[in-house]
């Protein structure tokens, strides 16, 4: 029981950044029709906006204290970041500290303003040829986007923590009456699945609840109707491009603390996502959310050592099969409407 | 002759000159200048690659360029090929053409197999599907399959799989007379023997592994000539371009794109096979998802849908691959020093981030330039060059007119 | 007992009843047309008859076999070949090739794997695609790419496609929509020759009396899934069910 419920956890968060990058992949499919190879990129530009940030508070000059002396008998150089001597020592600390949640803020702007740029400058001219030329000029996208991470920063994962105090874990076990250690659950994670629920939760709200978005949702199933009643949905569904776009650089800032942001950190989510995406159903909003978490726990159960020893390596393949099986018998996906890309 | 009509015949002998006097075009400048280290291109491990890559983009243009379907998991069989064709040596014996084959078969069987899945859906399902299959093949090639403790490690994960001293290779030796592992071999012919040739300042390499590889290159390219001008490949080409059609004209698509599939797989089996042969080595990162992305950007470089689009597509890639990342910063001071320092330091610090290590980079940009302003690919663009110098040359491959 | 026998066929498309009890009977050699208006369910009744809908009631039977659940190009194996609202053709091949295609699916059957030969050593294949574009005045047009013509020749080459298969019953679906006077009274002379050359059974659906009076035999309308009634020409005209409809038409649009 309580290895289940432990196994559910770890595929929370998996799954909820699976989640983040398939609504957005969804919103963009559904709305401009575009396949975006380029998604995995933003999610790692994201997680770039924290180590960015990082870097920025961590900026500090160099001061010499007489002091002390270093190993050579020097006076030992001391770095002070600009931050701590403009707000204060602890002011200063803290913002580093907090660097990760503060990126949030600082890549919304960056994330929207590259969503803006990639639809306005290239997809747009994209529309009208196959999809076979988006998904290829994207894929092209996605690798200089990676490239220009590499070379700015490096081939290295760069560790970038979370929080001081959302270090460490928490023992669930011993609430739900288990042993102790049964159950252990870092903090951060719980933070990540909690944000993820509550950004899922502002954009189906901002669709749902907005005539914006009434009208994006309108446009997303039947765009010729909608386009014949006067409005202008290209732009709205440029606008929607941008959200996408912050949507899954807040899925990368936050995933920094869980896995050091690395340049194809991109790449590798983008296959899933994908994968996501298809589970559910092309264009499903509520289906590439529930298909998100549900690879993510099944991932989970599926290392399991248990069930490992009965079927090798199913770890490795158990996502790629559950697509493969729904795309073959179910092609609609789960939560797919009747009739889109049913071929 | 060969059964071509005139202008394939002609385009057949181009390409075969240029491939077998390789070591002559590639070497322009003479050995030891710096000209020769930056652009001569005729080392055998090099040119090998050339034609190798050529073999499997040509293989992939019957699938992607005749029929429109767009496999994002092509290299999962140029691993397979490499995994059998060492599996081969290892067993078996060092002669290339064993383990050529059976490259050729296994990955033709695992063609079938996964082209009947993946077939099942088109459009981008079709590419999602072949991506997930190959991204599947990978990771079991990495992990459960490339255990060394467990008993089904077939690939030696990480570390790739090697010759060693005490494999069976029942026709052959484990171990050569002084104690080393023996080379791969076309009956006797070692694939790293070479022939240098010093003439003047020029020295001109020979490899018997490239002008081996390159004849089957050839016969590759033969064959394609050949399907694009079949029926078959005529049926292909209408898949593409109204599949709707082609099945309320009596025709059931699905063969036929499947057997275009299991084509192109074989083929790049047989690439994957040939880089094994040139150098007993196979590792998984062969099949990653963006091997297959790679092998895509060949294709579109080059020119999809046309006959020597893919050869060149994948000898510009390597070429420039190999020239861009032995640029470094005090190359590019050297080419700029007519201009003025500050000027001079400017561009060098900006250059920089686009050779040397900074490769991928430019070769991104280049495919993305080509997909949004020359769909067609380098084929085209010589196409467009060739109008625009007002040349009447009639031009060739790309037109589906089959002219006797 | 006519060639093509449908009985009782119905469709339905979530809460819309497309098609409902609805029964046809085409003699062999005749041309029929199904006329009716806009939303009828016509094409919804067409591609019943090829494989590409599966009727939810009811059955199609051509030549007394059912060709309810086969595949399109079985349905076409067995002798039926369709031309659509707008042309369908092989746009990025060149008119030879397009004629040539249908001739390979009548000779070969549904797949055959000819990798090896060059197509053009085919001789009897490209023959009959040559004495065929001649018959259709298309002979110039040999080498164009089909994607490059016009309308009327697109139509004109799919015909011509379908009728190198000799096929026993054509389907037209809207042949002359959106043409103008010129081509479409091109497509009437080309059919009625048709008609008059060939053992051909023909099915049409048409919206433009014109074409449907200089061709049909026999008439059936539809209206909201279900045929109206069915008749000779002459009597059709004047009938006040069919003026109904169309009336009734007219004036909602
Ligand atoms: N695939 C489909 N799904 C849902 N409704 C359809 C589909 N095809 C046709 N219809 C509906 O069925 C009715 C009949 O259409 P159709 O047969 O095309 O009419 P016609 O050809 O006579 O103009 C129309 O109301 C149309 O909207
Ligand atoms: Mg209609």
């Amino acid at each position: 029981m309580d290895a289940i419920i432990l196994q559910i956890l770890n595929g929370l968060d998996k799954g909820s950044a699976y989640a983040l990058i398939a609504l957005g992949l969804t919103l963009i499919f559904g709305t401009l029709g575009v396949v975006n190879f380029a998604h995995g990129a933003l999610f790692m530009i994201g997680a770039f906006c924290a180590v960015t940030l990082k870097k920025i508070l961590t900026l500090s000059y160099i001061t010499e204290d007489p002091t002390q002396t270093d190993f050579l008998g020097k006076p030992l150089k001391v770095a002070t970041p600009y931050v701590q001597s403009w707000f204060g020592e602890s002011t200063g600390a803290a913002l580093i500290d907090w660097a990760v949640p503060l990126a949030i803020l600082f890549s919304i702007p960056i994330m929207i303003g590259i969503g803006f740029i990639m639809e306005r400058g290239l997809i747009k001219h994209f529309y009208k040829r196959p999809h076979a030329d988006q998904i290829l000029v994207t894929f092209g996208l996605a690798i200089v986007l990676q490239e220009l991470i590499k070379t700015f920063y490096g081939a290295n994962p760069i560790p970038t923590p979370a929080p001081e105090v959302f270090r460490g874990s928490y023992d669930f076990g011993v609430i739900l009456g288990f042993e102790a250690n049964a159950i252990i659950y870092p903090y951060w994670r719980m933070v990540y699945f909690a944000f993820s629920a509550v950004i899922i939760g502002a954009v189906f709200a901002f669709l749902q609840f907005t005539t914006f978005g009434m009208v994006v949702r309108a446009g997303m199933a039947d765009r010729e109707t909608v386009g014949l009643l006067g409005i202008n949905i290209d732009k709205r569904f440029t606008i929607m491009f941008g959200i996408a776009a912050a949507v899954a650089g807040l899925a990368g800032v936050m995933y920094a603390p869980i896995n050091s942001p690395n340049y194809h950190m991109g790449m590798d989510f983008l296959v899933l996502s994908f994968v996501v995406v298809v589970v559910g159903g092309m264009g499903s909003l509520p289906g590439a959310v529930l298909a998100g978490f549900m690879l993510g726990i099944l991932e989970a159960f599926a290392s399991m050592n248990q069930i490992k020893a009965i079927i090798p390596g199913i770890d490795q393949i158990i996502i790629y099969l559950v697509a493969i099986i729904i795309i073959l018998t179910r092609p609609r996906g789960l939560m797919g409407k009747k009739g889109v890309m049913e071929e | 002759m060969l059964g071509l009509n005139k202008k394939d015949t002609t385009l057949f002998w181009i390409v075969a000159a240029m491939s077998l006097l390789a070591p002559f075009i590639l070497n322009p400048f003479p050995e030891g200048s710096s000209l020769a280290q930056m652009f001569n291109a005729g080392y055998p491990d090099l040119m090998q690659r050339f034609v190798i890559f050529g073999i499997l983009v040509i293989g992939f243009n019957i699938l992607f360029g005749l029929t429109g379907y767009l496999s994002f998991g092509h290299a999962a069989f140029l691993g397979i090929g490499s995994y059998s064709a060492v599996w081969m040596f290892k067993l078996v014996g060092m002669n290339v053409i064993p383990a050529i084959l059976l490259a050729m078969i296994v990955s033709g069987v695992f063609a079938l197999l996964i082209g009947y899945v993946s077939l099942r859906r088109s459009g981008i399902y079709f590419s999602i599907l072949t991506l997930a299959i190959a991204q599947m093949c990978y990771n079991l090639a990495y992990s459960v399959l490339g255990n060394p403790a467990s008993s089904y490690n077939l690939t030696n994960g990480e570390t790739g799989l090697q010759l060693s001293l005490d494999d069976a290779r029942i026709f052959g030796e484990s171990v050569t007379a002084d104690g080393a592992l023996p080379v791969t071999n076309f009956f006797g012919l070692a694939m790293r023997s070479s022939y240098k040739m010093d003439v003047g300042g020029w020295l001109f390499t020979f490899n018997a592994g490239y002008y081996f590889s390159a004849i089957i290159m050839l016969i590759s390219f033969y064959v394609s000539i050949r399907i694009f001008r079949s029926p078959f490949g005529m049926m292909l080409r209408a898949v593409k371009s109204n599949q709707q059609r082609m099945n309320y004209t009596g025709l059931n698509t699905r063969p036929y794109i499947l057997a275009a599939f299991v084509i192109s797989g074989i083929y790049a089996g047989l690439a994957g096979g040939l880089l094994s042969s040139m150098d007993p080595l196979a590792g998984a990162e062969r099949m990653h998802w963006t091997a297959s992305g790679e092998i895509v950007i060949m294709a579109i470089l080059g020119g999809v849908g046309t006959l020597v689009g893919p050869v060149i597509g994948a000898g510009f890639n390597e070429y420039f691959k190999n020239i861009l990342s032995k640029i470094n910063d005090s190359v590019l001071h050297d080419w700029l020093a007519f201009m003025p320092d500050g000027i001079e330091n400017l561009m060098v610090g900006f250059l920089h981030y686009f050779v040397g290590k900074g490769w991928h980079l430019t070769l991104g940009i280049m495919f993305m330039l080509v997909i949004i302003f020359l769909p067609g690919g380098l084929v085209e663009g010589g196409q467009r060059i060739a109008k625009k110098f007002g040349r009447k040359k009639k031009s060739d491959e790309t037109s589906t007119t089959p002219a006797e | 007992m006519g060639i093509l026998e449908v009985k009782n066929v119905g469709k339905r498309f979530g809460g819309l009843q497309a098609l409902s009890n609805v029964e046809l009977s085409v003699k062999e050699n005749t041309c029929h047309a199904i006329i009716g208006p806009n939303g009828a369910g016509k094409s919804t009744l067409l591609n019943c008859f090829v494989g590409k809908l599966m009727p939810d009631t009811g059955s199609v039977m051509f030549d007394g076999q059912s060709v309810l659940g086969r595949t399109p190009y079985e349905i076409n194996q067995m002798g039926i070949s369709r031309v659509f609202q707008t042309p369908e053709i092989f746009g990025d091949l060149n008119v030879l090739e397009n004629m040539m295609i249908p001739i390979f699916a009548k000779r070969d059957g549904a797949f055959r794997m000819h990798a090896f030969e060059n197509m053009l050593d085919e001789r009897d294949v490209v023959e009959k695609a040559e004495h065929m574009l001649e018959e259709m005045g298309m002979a110039d047009a040999r080498n164009d790419h089909a994607a490059s013509m016009s309308r009327g020749n697109k139509r004109r080459l799919e015909i011509a496609m379908c009728l190198s298969q000799d096929p026993r019953l054509l389907l037209l679906d809207e042949p002359t929509a959106g043409m103008a006077r010129a081509d479409t009274n091109n497509t009437i002379d080309l059919l009625k020759q048709i008609k008059e050359e060939r053992d051909i059974t023909i099915a049409i659906i048409e919206h433009d009396m014109h074409v449907v009076f200089s061709l049909a035999d026999r008439i059936t309308v539809l209206a909201q899934g279900t045929p109206l009634v069915e008749d000779d020409p002459e009597n059709i005209k004047g009938h006040p069910k069919v003026r109904e409809a169309y009336l009734g038409e007219t004036q909602a649009v």
